[in-house]
C-alpha cells in the first residue's frame, strides 16, 4: 500500500539496522514514548534487529492504559444509567474497571457505543434529544483536538445533553517526570510522531537541555523507528542531546497551529493522574471554565472516588523502564489481555499485552 | 422451477401483509400461505415437495458429513451478499472442510414480528439461488416468529449434509512437519465490509464481501489426487485463529510469511486505520489447506483456476512437532507470535 509499503522494506530496514550496528560502541537505553511504536517495534520485530548493547524501554505513551482506574470507574457507572448512550473509542471498551468493563455495562443493558470520532458523538446528541450523550475523551495531544472541536461545535449548536468524561493527557510533562525520577534509566527518548504532528517540538527544547537527552522525533513504520534509533544512537555515541526530527513528513517544529489554538481555547491544563504512575503535575487536559457545562463529572455529580491497582502489578515500573514484562509473576498467567491486572496489559498498545500477543514464548525462532 | 421463471416480486399479496405478523408463525391459515408461497415455491425439490414432518432420501455410499451453523449477521444485506446466501455458503463450506460434497440442508427461520415482506422474500431468493450455486437442496425447515424486540430482524440457521467420497483423513491431528500451508484467496474482506457498513465507514471504494462457496475447488483438489491433510474455513476470528486451533490440535509449530499473505489494498487500507490486523478478521469464502509438501505445486496450481481461489498463495510450513505455536514472519523479516484476537475486535484510539 502507497505510504505504507515504502515504510516497510525489507533490505532497507536491514541496512539501518546494519549502520545501527556500526555506529553502537556501548550500551544505550531508549524508550519509545508511544505504544503505537512499542506495537510496531514488537509486531514487526524490529527490537530483534538492533544490537544486544541497545534495550528499549516501553513509555507511558498508551492514552488507554495509563487512563486511572477511578476515571474507568466513572465511565461505568455513567454508561449504567438508563437515559444515557455512552460513547468511546473501540479499545476503551475491554479496559476493567475496579469491577467491571464498559462491555459487561453493555450486555447488562447499558448503551454504549462506539464511535470513531468525537464529532460521531455530537451527531447522535443532535439526532436524540430525549438522551445524554457522553463521550469518553481520553489520549494524549493527537486526539486532544478532535476532542475540543467536539466540544466546541457542541457548543455552537446550543447542544444540552452532550457532555464529555475527560482524561485527556500530555507527553511533554511525562518525560519530565520520569526524567526527574531518581530511578530514571532512560538516556534518550523517541518522541512520539503523531503527538508532534499537532504539537510541533518546540516544547522538547527545554526538557532536552535541561536533562541533557536526546529526543528524536519519530513515526511509526519500522523504517521510521529504525531510523529514529540510528539517530537517536548518533547522538549518545557523539555526546550530544539535541531534538532531532526524523518525521519531517508528517512533523513541523511549529505543528498545527489551528489544532493547538482550538486545544487553548477549550481546554486547560490540569494536574492528572496517570494508571501506575501516579499523579503528574500539569499534565492532563480539563474543560476551561467557558465549557464546563460539558463537564460529565459535575454533570452527573460523580464522586472523586480514589481506587488503588492490585498490589502485584508492576505497571508502574514497567512504564518507568524499571522492569520488562517477563520479570511479572503474573505475566501471561493470572493476568492476560483477558482478565489484565493493571495498565500495560488492558489495551493492545500496553508494553505487556505487545508481549503477550508477539513474545510470550522466547526463543521464536523463523528461519 | 428453473432459475429464470424466479421472480424477484413477492408471491404473497403484499398490500395485505406488508410485514411478518406473529400469526405467520401461528399455524394457522397465514403461516401455511407463508410455507407454500414463500420457503415451499422458493426451495422447491422432490424431497421438500413431499411435505413429510421430516425429509426422506436414500443415504449414498462413503461416509457422512453433517455440521450446523446459525446465522445472524446484521445488516441483513450487506455489500457482497445478504443473510440468505450467507446461510448456504457457510454451511456448504463447514461440509467442504471435510471434503465433503454437500447434498441437502434444513434451515429454520427465526423472524422478528414486523420483518417487511419484501425483505424477507429477497433473502429467501438469495438463499435459492445459492443452493442451485452450490448444488444443494433445501429439504426440510422450520419457521418461527418472535415478538417484536426479541429479534434482531431475521436469524437463520442450516443444517448441512454431505457425503465423504475420498479415502483421505482430512483432520488437524493429521497436519504433518513439512506440510505446506496455503490460503485459497485474499483475505479481510467480509468482517471488513461488514464493520464499514455497520459503523457507518466511509472509504473511498466499498468493500464487497467475499462469501461465496468453496467446495468446487475443494472437490477439484481431491479428484486429483492431492494429499490433503487439513482445511479449515477462515471465518470469525480469521486465519489467525485458524491456525493457532490448528497448531494446538496437531502439537506443530507452524512458520507463515507475512508478505506471502494476500490482503487487498482497500481492507489493507482500512485495517491500517481502525487498528485492526486483516489476519483477525472474518471471512466467509476462504480457507486453508494444509497439504502434503510435493503436492503444493499442483494444489496451487488447481485452486488458482476457479474463481473463489484464484488468489491462492502459499504462505508457509509446518515446522516440526514441538508445543503448540504460530509464528509469522514480519514485512521486515523479522519473527513474531501470530496470537488469536482476543475477544471482539475492537478499532484502536490511535
Amino acid at each position: 500500500m502507497k505510504f505504507l509499503d515504502e515504510y516497510r522494506d525489507a533490505d532497507l530496514a536491514h541496512k539501518f539496522a546494519a549502520e545501527i550496528h556500526r555506529v553502537t560502541t556501548k550500551p544505550w537505553t531508549i524508550m519509545e514514548v508511544c505504544g503505537g511504536q512499542t506495537h510496531a517495534i514488537v509486531k514487526f520485530g524490529i527490537d530483534e534487529l538492533l544490537p544486544k548493547q541497545i534495550e528499549l524501554i516501553h513509555g507511558p505513551g498508551c492514552p488507554v492504559c495509563v487512563t486511572p482506574l477511578e476515571v474507568i470507574d466513572q465511565a461505568l457507572e455513567i454508561a449504567a444509567k438508563p437515559d444515557v448512550i455512552f460513547t468511546s473509542f473501540g479499545d476503551m471498551l475491554r479496559v476493567p474497571g475496579s469491577t467491571t468493563d464498559l462491555l459487561a455495562v453493555k450486555a447488562q443493558g447499558g448503551d454504549v457505543r462506539i464511535v470513531y470520532s468525537p464529532l460521531d458523538a455530537v451527531k447522535l446528541a443532535e439526532q436524540n434529544p430525549a438522551r445524554e450523550i457522553v463521550f469518553f475523551g481520553v489520549g494524549f495531544e493527537t486526539t486532544a483536538p478532535a476532542t475540543a472541536m467536539a466540544v466546541y461545535s457542541a457548543a455552537q449548536k446550543g447542544l444540552k445533553n452532550f457532555s464529555l468524561l475527560i482524561s485527556h493527557v500530555l507527553v511533554p510533562p511525562a518525560i519530565e517526570a520520569l526524567m526527574s525520577s531518581p530511578n530514571c534509566r532512560v538516556q534518550a527518548f523517541l518522541a512520539a510522531g503523531h503527538v508532534c504532528a499537532v504539537m510541533g517540538y518546540e516544547e522538547y527544547f527545554p526538557l532536552a537541555k535541561k536533562y541533557r537527552v536526546p529526543i528524536v522525533v519519530t513515526g511509526f513504520e519500522p523504517l521510521d523507528i529504525l531510523q529514529g534509533i540510528l539517530l537517536t544512537v548518533q547522538q549518545l555515541e557523539q555526546g550530544r542531546a539535541e531534538v532531532e526530527n526524523q518525521y519531517a513528513r508528517a512533523v513541523t517544529r511549529a505543528g498545527n497551529q489551528p489544532a493547538q489554538d482550538l486545544v487553548k481555547k477549550v481546554f486547560t491544563v490540569v494536574p492528572r493522574k496517570w494508571r501506575g504512575i501516579g499523579e503528574i503535575p500539569k499534565s492532563g487536559l480539563g474543560l476551561a471554565e467557558a465549557y464546563a457545562a460539558f463537564d460529565a463529572e459535575k454533570k452527573f455529580g460523580l464522586t472523586g472516588h480514589r481506587v488503588e491497582e492490585p498490589a502485584e502489578c508492576i505497571a508502574g515500573l514497567i512504564l518507568q523502564g524499571l522492569k520488562k514484562p517477563h520479570d511479572c509473576s503474573a505475566f501471561s498467567t493470572r493476568c492476560t489481555p483477558e482478565h489484565p491486572f493493571g495498565a500495560t496489559m488492558v489495551s493492545s498498545e500496553g508494553a505487556c499485552a505487545a508481549y503477550y500477543r508477539y513474545r510470550r514464548h522466547k526463543p521464536i525462532n523463523a528461519t | 422451477m428453473s432459475e429464470l421463471d424466479f421472480n424477484a416480486a413477492c408471491p404473497l399479496p403484499i398490500s395485505q401483509y406488508p410485514h411478518v405478523l406473529m400469526a405467520h408463525g401461528g399455524g394457522g391459515k397465514l403461516m401455511h400461505q407463508l410455507l407454500e408461497k414463500v420457503f415451499g415455491q422458493a426451495f422447491s425439490n422432490p424431497i421438500l415437495d413431499a411435505r413429510h414432518d421430516s425429509a426422506q432420501f436414500a443415504v449414498p455410499p462413503g461416509k457422512l458429513a453433517m455440521t450446523t451453523d446459525s446465522y445472524v449477521v446484521r445488516p441483513i444485506f450487506f455489500p457482497g451478499g445478504d443473510i440468505g446466501s450467507m446461510a448456504i455458503h457457510g454451511t456448504v463450506n463447514d461440509l467442504a472442510m471435510s471434503g465433503a460434497r454437500p447434498l441437502y440442508l434444513s434451515c429454520g427461520f427465526i423472524i422478528e414480528e414486523g420483518l417487511p415482506m419484501e425483505t424477507l422474500w429477497r433473502v429467501v431468493g438469495s438463499m435459492r439461488d445459492a443452493a442451485l450455486k452450490c448444488g444443494v437442496q433445501i429439504v426440510t425447515g422450520d419457521t418461527k416468529v418472535v415478538d417484536k424486540g426479541k429479534g434482531d430482524g431475521l436469524f437463520i440457521n442450516t443444517t448441512g449434509l454431505g457425503v465423504i467420497e475420498h479415502p483421505q483423513t482430512i483432520f488437524p491431528q493429521n497436519v504433518q512437519p513439512g506440510d505446506a500451508i496455503i490460503v485459497s484467496g485474499d483475505l479481510g474482506r467480509h468482517g471488513m465490509a461488514i464493520m464499514a457498513v455497520r459503523e457507518g465507514l466511509e472509504f473511498e471504494t466499498t468493500i464487497e464481501s467475499d462469501s461465496a462457496p468453496v467446495q468446487e475447488p475443494v472437490l477439484e483438489l481431491l479428484k486429483h489426487g492431492i494429499e490433503i491433510h487439513c482445511l479449515r474455513d477462515l471465518t470469525r476470528g480469521g486465519l489467525a485463529s485458524a491456525l493457532n486451533e490448528i497448531a494446538e490440535a496437531a502439537g506443530v509449530k507452524i512458520i507463515v510469511e507475512e508478505k506471502l499473505i494476500p490482503v487487498r489494498e482497500d481492507v489493507h487500507a482500512a485495517c491500517e486505520m481502525l487498528g485492526l490486523d486483516p489476519l483477525h478478521v472474518a471471512n466467509e469464502g476462504r480457507f486453508v489447506a494444509f497439504v502434503a509438501a510435493p503436492d503444493a505445486a499442483r494444489a496451487l496450481d488447481i485452486l488458482r483456476r476457479h474463481e473463489v481461489s484464484g488468489a491462492a498463495s502459499l504462505i508457509g510450513r509446518v515446522a516440526e512437532k514441538s508445543a503448540p505455536l504460530v509464528a509469522i514472519k514480519s514485512a521486515i523479516g523479522a519473527s513474531r507470535i501470530l496470537d488469536m484476537p482476543s475477544g471482539e475486535q475492537l478499532p484502536r484510539i490511535c
